[in-house]
């Protein structure tokens, strides 16, 4: 199976193709919604079997190399369409094609009687195929299409219902934000891409990293190249300073935000340091900026988490928050940690978007947790899972988000110290709180919606099946990466797994903690305290003594209402940067560069010329004799040189 | 006894200068045309000059070229004249300048 991993990449392209070519000539979402979630589906069982046939081989040669064809072959840049088949990718096809296949099929049902049905899974497709690529690369160049492709995809599926409000503007703006807000980070990847080409003359993986050991790099290049890369994971996973984008990307359609702004794409930064973790272990000072970046991106998303009304906004704000640990753990040389949180966030992520949009689809488009309320008894399905969700997430055991945060939580203070591990228990603590606040708003207490105009009721099969299973997913999944302290002999399996990958870099680094198991069990026990605490701090002030929120919310108005308007981040950009972009633009570059230097320079050689000429031209008089005159001056002076010449 | 050649070229550069100084002064467009073809008329006669003089016919039979095409020119020159006389009443040099800027 690992030789026909390519499929995994052509069957959602063909699923793209079908749907997009047949899609609006067929109409019939039963057959557009097997196609579009049946080719995830087969490559999900692809990927599975690629996983047992290299489980099959030994430690040391699981990594293959399927070469397509020739891509570009200019001037020494040799590059292929290749695969790179490792224990890292095939983590990441796993988590994508997994999630992706069951958020697909959750699609048919929430879609279900959209006009453009064929269009969303159109674009899903094409998205789950960038994302295999991205995922699947040998080489920087192959990453970097998909890279590409998945922000296109994002851009398309947040402005799907490019006809609708949001907030101030239109889908399609919060679209353009994303993608330009993106872009700016692309530009970082690509700088670091060629500093990668001209350091080490090769942009496939094995080739760099292998150079990247035995080159004599000074370290200050390392540094760079760490750092614009670096630049193009925030764009992609919304850390501080790009993560404005993330938020407005919950404009689109729900299981978009699940897939896409939750589970997979935005994880790409992570895994792209991840698979760089030789060029960031080779440069200390780039790794101290991951893991300064991404915790305090964890710990200010999860403040203005704390706030928020809109259901979705609050999980956009997690979502960062969780993004922020992963690369915590990066920055603390814990790759493998950040990867096992990128798994168990998309499941545990996956599944409370979904069950966000369970929700809002039967609360008519109402996304306002205020006007939720006593939800439990309508859609126990729902409920069920969703609170599977918010345990995971905030930490509790044994569900999954406690092994993989637990574990980041440990390396940062084992590698980092004790300013970042603290930093990350009060993240957990707000974490659990607000994730807390949003369930007992929405499936506890009093009902605050209008019960003769809404009927909340249960979602069909097509929608609670695929919750449920990310249910499962989300409660036992962490059991693969069980500490060591508790699994004994086995040592954690999805470490010893993902070792092979991150060996070299882990020796680099060095990083052995003197530390001692009583040490790890008493962080472990304050955090699981810290997450119980939000827990209960979000069940008094929420569910026992309501007035309680409103109280702290009015006490500290100022505080309260930087929170609420997200730090003032979007207006602080907008008068920091597009400001002064879009009157720039218009004052210097449109009414003085393009008016004035550019057109005034046109202009003015064009009136020299008629200025020149209109008064030369008054040579031709029109009278035919003095152009006779003129022409036999000139033969007279003709014949005299002649003559001159000749005596 | 015979003429010198000499003789022959010197009426044939005093009509040519004749010509140019008619075309170059007069006003009248006949006149101006007239004396277009003394100039014609004197390239014509050093011609047969040099003809007779080399004992070499080219000449005599280039100068029938020449007569022939000046017919023609003097045809189609004639008929421009008209008319213009026709358009502007005059056939004054000075006022026919209209093909200027």
């Amino acid at each position: 199976m690992i030789h026909l991993i390519y499929l995994t990449v052509l069957f959602p392209l063909f699923g793209f193709l079908f749907n997009g070519i047949l899609g609006p000539k067929i109409k019939n979402e039963k057959v557009i919604g097997i196609i579009g979630s049946g080719t995830i589906g087969i490559a999900f069982i692809i990927a599975v079997g690629a996983l047992f046939e290299t489980l099959a081989l030994p430690v040391d040669q699981r990594l293959t190399i399927i070469t397509l064809f020739q891509w570009i072959d200019v001037a020494g840049l040799n590059i292929h369409f290749a695969y790179q088949v490792d224990q890292l990718s095939l983590v990441m096809s796993l988590v994508v094609t997994g999630v992706g296949f069951i958020i697909h099929v959750y699609s048919i049902g929430y879609m279900h009687g959209d006009k453009s049905f064929w269009r969303f899974f159109t674009y899903l497709n094409l998205f789950i195929f960038a994302m295999m690529n991205l995922i699947l690369a040998d080489n920087f160049l192959l990453l970097f299409l998909g890279w590409e492709g998945v922000g296109l995809c994002s851009y398309l599926l947040i402005g799907f219902w490019y006809d609708r409000k949001f907030e101030k503007s239109t889908t399609a703006s919060a679209g353009l934000k994303a993608f330009i807000v993106n872009r700016i980070g692309d530009f970082g990847f690509l700088l670091g891409m060629f500093l990668i080409y001209s350091t080490f003359g090769s942009l496939i993986f094995t080739d760099v990293f292998s150079r990247a050991l035995s080159f004599n790099v000074p370290e200050h290049i390392f540094t760079l190249i760490a750092i614009f890369l670096f630049i193009g994971a925030t764009g992609k996973s919304a850390q501080i300073p790009l993560l404005v984008w993330l938020p407005d990307a919950m404009a689109g359609p729900t299981p978009v935000s699940a897939l896409i702004h939750a589970a997979t794409m935005v994880t790409a930064g992570v895994y792209m340091v991840a698979r760089c973790s030789i060029i960031y272990a080779s440069a200390p000072t780039a790794m101290m900026v991951v893991a300064v970046i991404g915790v305090f991106t964890a710990f200010f998303a999860a403040t203005i988490g704390l706030v928020q009304n809109d259901i979705k906004k609050v999980l956009a704000y997690s979502t960062i928050s969780q993004l922020g640990y992963m690369f915590l753990a990066l920055g603390a040389g814990a790759f493998s940690a950040g990867i096992f949180h990128v798994m168990t966030h998309a499941f545990f992520k996956a599944l409370l978007f979904l069950g966000a949009g369970s929700v809002i689809h039967s609360m008519h488009d109402v996304q306002d947790i205020r006007h939720y309320g006593g939800l439990k008894k309508y859609m126990p399905i729902t409920y069920g899972t969703f609170l599977v969700a918010a345990t995971a997430i905030s930490g509790i055991p044994p569900l999954s988000g406690f092994f993989s945060k637990d574990e980041i939580l440990w390396y940062s203070y084992a590698n980092l110290g004790i300013v970042f591990w603290l930093i990350g228990v009060i993240t957990a603590l707000l974490t659990a709180f607000y994730m807390f606040r949003l369930y007992f708003l929405t499936f506890e207490g009093k009902e605050k919606f209008d019960s003769h105009k809404t009927h909340p009721h249960e979602s069909p099969k097509l929608m609670t099946v695929p919750l449920i299973a990310l249910g499962v997913l989300s409660a036992i999944g962490g059991f693969i990466g069980i500490p060591e302290i508790f699994s004994g002999d086995h040592g954690n399996l999805f470490h010893t797994w993902l070792a092979p990958v991150f060996k070299s870099a882990e020796i680099k680094l060095m990083n052995i903690g003197s530390h001692s198991h009583f040490e790890e069990i008493l962080f472990m026990a304050i955090s699981i305290v810290a997450g119980v605490a939000g827990i209960y701090y979000a069940w008094y002030a929420y569910l026992k003594k309501p007035a309680v929120a409103d109280k702290t919310a009015s006490r500290f108005k100022g505080a309260y209402n930087i929170l609420l308007n997200k730090y003032f981040l979007d207006e602080a950009y907008e008068a920091s940067v597009v400001n002064p972009i879009v009157k720039g633009s218009e004052n210097i570059l449109w009414k003085i560069a393009d008016n004035r230097i550019i057109d005034g320079t046109i202009n003015n050689l064009a009136k020299l010329v008629d200025n020149i000429s209109g008064t030369i031209k008054k040579i031709q008089t029109g009278v035919a004799q003095s152009y006779a005159l003129v022409m036999i001056l000139g033969v007279l002076i003709a014949l005299l040189w002649l003559i001159i010449s000749y005596s | 006894m015979q003429i010198p050649i000499e003789y022959y070229l010197i009426l044939s550069a005093f009509m040519f200068s004749v010509g140019i100084v008619g075309v170059l002064t007069r006003r009248n467009a006949i006149v101006v045309f007239m004396s277009v073809e003394l100039m014609l008329n004197s390239a014509n006669l050093t011609l047969i000059t040099f003809s007779s003089y080399l004992g070499d016919a080219t000449g005599q039979l280039f100068v029938f070229f020449v007569m022939a095409v000046a017919a023609a020119e003097a045809a189609v020159g004639l008929a421009i004249i008209i008319a213009i006389f026709r358009n502007k009443l005059t056939v004054n040099i000075d006022e026919i300048n209209i093909l200027k800027w």
